[in-house]
């Protein structure tokens, strides 16, 4: 499988990177007298324990929460994971209260998971409960739990904060995160969190890719669509609460949304977009700490953040797929096309027009065109015609001769076809759509432009086929004197 | 948290009216977040003006609550904005928009407080999380009474946000259900979008510099969404939400004081209980609302599906007696009407008690008034199949399971006209007797 064998070596290469960095840079830190110099190297080659060991947890939590985040994304519930970390306060306050009333250490990190995965869970069952069966959507289910859940929690510290046992200090880390802190034993939690829910999403990847693109044939296939769901929710509870612990509240819904978001500009396959998106989680994790491990006034899990979101911005303005401005693009040469094929059928119609009937002889297709006439044929600006001719004679279609222009041999060709492409769909909307005449020509113009040569053989079958008079067509082949043109008209004759 | 466990009005009248008028201003606006579909924007911008305060700390380097609200409001709107820009330009979708930008946004504000708050007092527990237990004690002077400040500014962002409800209301409702028609209508559906976006945000920074996000998040969505749970109308709903945010204020500060003294604490935060209150309002519209409720919808179907079983039932046996002159058991009842024999057994309970079938045996006689609503059933079905028929022109083998749909629903004076459109019949389409009208 494509991602299982791309994320292996990723994780190899992380592997070499944090095994073998420290040992390959600590000849260079010896020698440097600069103390901001050997700060840096210290820190990027991660020779601190404390470090090392907080990049790996953030890193496999990043890598984790980048690819449960594509599924979510895809099934529209970006969200889920910040209703989620809410919901998960009030089992935090429950969790405490009971282990310290019971006598045991109230702050025992597996203590507080397991009270704020019993909450988590039943806030995700509550919003599955508000959307399938009241008439609310899925953004008020998700705002009333949230709100609801994180009300209790609060409540509850309230609370507890009057307490005489346990002092509750340090409970609030779970809000804004406490990633400096982090000991080898929570970041081993981490990885092994992140490596089941890693392992659960490459095992089920053809499962969840099927639940989040076509729930309903996923359901007709047999695929036990209810139990799949469950289980992605059960690996976003998974990842939120470790991630809580980790970044905090507001911050693992970042990782859960932002890299999967930013990895949609680049492809639209999913095995690549999960991928994609991983890697994105990894590396931002990454270098958040590592920036903030050298400035230490800078909380890790906001910078880990925040260079998610600089890779978000640079995604959205240059990825390869559906981003800003590789659509900008694609819309401008697709308006040019439309243009040039706009101008050529004018001035197409407009020799047509002026030759009333269009004779064997070549003299018809240096008519010149006057631009004025051709502006007055379609609701277009000057500039905007003047330039689709300039591109048209860039392209050797036209020829331009003071105040107006004429076809090249070239430009006669595309311009038959062209019009013959039109008329084509205007005799199939009379005969077969039933629209009026008087409408067809606006109707045709809206498609022609998008007609692939297959349905234009198609049309030209049908047509034929049902014994209709293509009455309008005939010319362009007729008068070709052009060998090659002959070729290009098949059966288009009726 | 210091609040009093006895109640005291000069103290927990302030708390009460603060907290119902930040619940209501925010359940006004959020009657329209809900029906856009766009209940999260309150949790978005709450959490994304971090940066805001922190700019406007940075830049003015004074603790001054007007530049902090403006800051905030600013930011707040950019949240609004932002999560636009990003969701059309980018084609990402909605909650993935909303998620980036406020994510972004209160990371940004984290890191900007980190630098300023070392020397000053600028917490992000106290930005986001107002106490509105200390309400009261922040008072300030207006037309020589000493009222709270935060009563003075909520009361002023309440009334604002009813003008604006009132005034708009038009243009609120066509632009909220049908953007596309409001604005062929002329009226503009996007500034409509962010005069609601500036407002949102100023009534969320407003409410919870003074009583925390929490409430704001909560009152923004829950009230909205427990009146769509009890009303159609949109008038009604804000009404409702309003009077809805109003109770869960007094009775959320109510159980903030009495709920923790039944377990040996002192009070708790009124502004999560206030949010649990609403909760708890919420949970009770949607599980029994006369409407749209969770259990009356559930009642009504099963009622609905007796009645028809108990309909199956006695037109069975009425066109048995019809046919053989005997009586089926009950056997072949099930192997009929393919109903559990829990629901057979219900029903058939329930016709015996009604008099429709004899009571004190097991085998299933119909009583004369069975008998009528039987013929009355059958009469109706065979109407509804010689009218598809006639009328509608359908095949005579196609009818049977439409006329078996219809004819729980056909009263006299329908079947009255059906006779009458079918000119009479005496025989349905299949050449059975269609029985006379009693």
């Amino acid at each position: 499988m494509t991602p299982l064998h791309d994320l292996l070596s990723i994780g190899w290469m992380w592997l070499v990177l944090v095994t073998e960095l420290p040992d390959l840079l600590s000849a260079a830190t010896q020698s440097t007298q600069d103390s901001l110099l050997a700060d840096l190297i210290r820190v990027v080659s991660m020779r601190d324990y404390n470090t090392r060991v907080v990049i790996v947890g953030v890193a496999t939590l990043g890598g984790a929460a980048g690819l449960v985040g594509s599924f979510t994304l895809l099934r529209k519930r970006a969200l889920m994971g910040d209703a989620l970390a809410h919901a998960s306060t009030p089992g935090i306050a429950i969790a405490f209260i009971v282990a310290t009333s019971l006598g045991g250490d109230g702050k025992s990190i597996p203590v507080l998971l397991a009270g704020a995965s019993f909450t988590g869970l039943i806030g995700v069952a509550g919003i599955l409960l508000i959307r399938n069966q009241t008439r609310l959507k899925e953004d008020a289910a998700l705002g009333i739990v949230l709100s609801v859940f994180f009300g209790l929690g609060m409540a509850l510290f309230g609370v507890i904060q009057q307490m005489q046992t346990g002092h509750a200090a340090g409970l609030e880390g779970f809000i804004f995160g406490m990633t400096a802190s982090m000991q080898a034993a929570d970041a081993q939690l981490i990885a092994a969190v992140s490596v089941i829910v890693i392992a659960g999403c490459l095992l089920l990847f053809k499962e969840l890719q099927l639940l989040c693109f076509d729930e309903g044939f996923a359901g007709a296939q047999g695929y036990p669509v209810v139990v799949l769901d469950i289980i992605l929710m059960a690996m976003i509870v998974l990842v939120t609460i470790v991630g809580l612990q980790a970044v905090g509240l507001i911050l693992i819904i970042a990782l859960l949304v932002i890299p999967a978001a930013a990895a949609r500009f680049w492809t639209e396959t999913m095995s690549r977009m999960i991928v994609c998106s991983a890697a994105l989680g990894v590396t931002s994790s990454v270098i958040g700490g590592l920036a903030s491990a050298m400035f230490p006034g800078l909380p890790s899990g906001a910078m880990i953040v925040l260079v998610c979101s600089v890779f978000f911005f640079v995604s959205m303005m240059l990825g390869t797929r559906r981003g800003v401005l590789i659509r900008l693009i694609r819309r401008r040469q697709l308006n040019r096309r439309i243009d040039r094929q706009h101008l050529l059928r004018a001035m197409y119609e407009q020799i047509e027009r002026d030759q009333d009937a269009v004779d064997e002889s070549l003299s018809h297709r240096k008519t010149p065109v006057s631009v004025a006439k051709l502006l007055s044929m379609r609701s277009w600006t000057l500039r905007r015609l003047e330039r689709a001719i300039d591109r048209a004679v860039e392209d050797d279609l036209v020829r331009r001769s003071n105040g107006s222009c004429r076809l090249t041999g070239a430009g006669l060709t595309e311009a038959a076809r062209l019009t013959r492409q039109h008329r084509l769909w205007e005799m199939y909307l009379i005969t077969y759509a039933e629209v009026a005449t008087a409408n067809v020509d606006r109707d045709a113009d809206a498609i022609e432009h998008v007609l692939a040569p297959e349905v234009i053989d198609q049309l030209e079958d049908l047509l034929d086929e049902q014994g209709t008079m293509i009455a309008v067509p005939v010319s362009p082949h007729d008068i070709a004197p052009e060998a090659e043109m002959e070729n290009k008209t098949g059966g288009g004759e009726a | 948290m210091m609040a009093s466990v006895q109640w005291a009005w000069s103290l927990d009248g302030w708390i009460i009216l603060v907290g119902a008028f930040a619940a209501v201003s925010a359940a006004l606006l959020g009657n329209f977040l809900v029906l856009r579909r766009m209940s999260m924007l309150g949790d978005a911008i709450t959490h994304a003006v971090l940066p805001g305060i922190a700019t406007a700390f940075f830049i003015t380097q004074s603790r001054d609550s007007l530049t902090m609200f403006i800051g905030a409001v600013v930011v707040g709107i950019l949240t609004a904005f932002f999560t636009e820009w990003i969701r059309n330009a980018g084609n990402v979708d909605e909650g993935a928009s909303m998620g980036v930008v406020f994510t972004s946004l209160f990371a940004l504000g984290l890191v900007l407080l980190v630098q300023t708050a070392d020397n000053v007092d600028l917490d992000p527990y106290c930005v986001l999380y107002g106490a509105i237990e200390l309400a009261p004690l922040d008072t300030m002077d207006f037309f020589g009474n000493e009222i709270p400040r935060a009563a003075v500014i909520l009361g002023a962002v309440t009334l604002i946000n009813i003008l604006f409800v009132i005034l708009f209301f038009k243009e609120l409702r066509l632009t909220s259900f049908d953007p596309a028609l409001a604005t062929t209508m002329g009226y503009s559906a996007k500034l409509m979008h962010y005069a609601l976006m500036v407002l949102v945000s100023v009534t969320a920074v407003a409410s919870f510099e003074s009583v925390g996000s929490i409430l704001v998040v909560a009152m923004f969505v829950v009230p909205p969404a427990t009146a769509y749970m009890l009303t159609d109308r949109l008038g009604i709903m804000i009404l409702l939400s309003a009077i809805i945010a109003a109770a869960s204020a007094i009775s959320g500060h109510a159980m903030a004081i009495t709920v923790p003294t039944w377990l040996g604490f002192g009070s708790t935060t009124t502004a999560g209980m206030i949010a649990v209150a609403t909760g708890i309002i919420f949970l009770l519209a949607a599980t029994f609302s006369p409407t749209h409720g969770v259990v009356v919808k559930a009642v009504r179907r099963q009622v609905l599906s007796m009645t028809i079983l108990c309909d199956d039932i006695v037109a069975f046996l009425f066109r048995a007696e019809e046919i053989d002159h005997r009586t089926p058991t009950a056997e072949e009842l099930q192997e009929n009407l393919l109903a559990t024999n829990r629901a057979l057994k219900i029903a058939l309970m329930l016709l015996r008690r009604s008099g429709e079938l004899q009571a004190g045996t097991t085998s299933l006689h119909l009583t004369d008034t069975g008998r009528r609503r039987g013929q009355r059933l059958v009469r109706s079905h065979r109407l509804w199949e010689q009218y598809l028929v006639d009328r509608a022109g359908r095949e005579t083998d196609r009818i049977h399971d439409q006329a078996e749909r219809f004819e729980h629903f056909t009263d006299r004076e329908l079947r009255e006209q059906l006779a009458e459109q079918t000119d009479g019949p005496t025989e349905d389409p299949h050449g059975r007797p269609i029985p006379d009208e009693h």
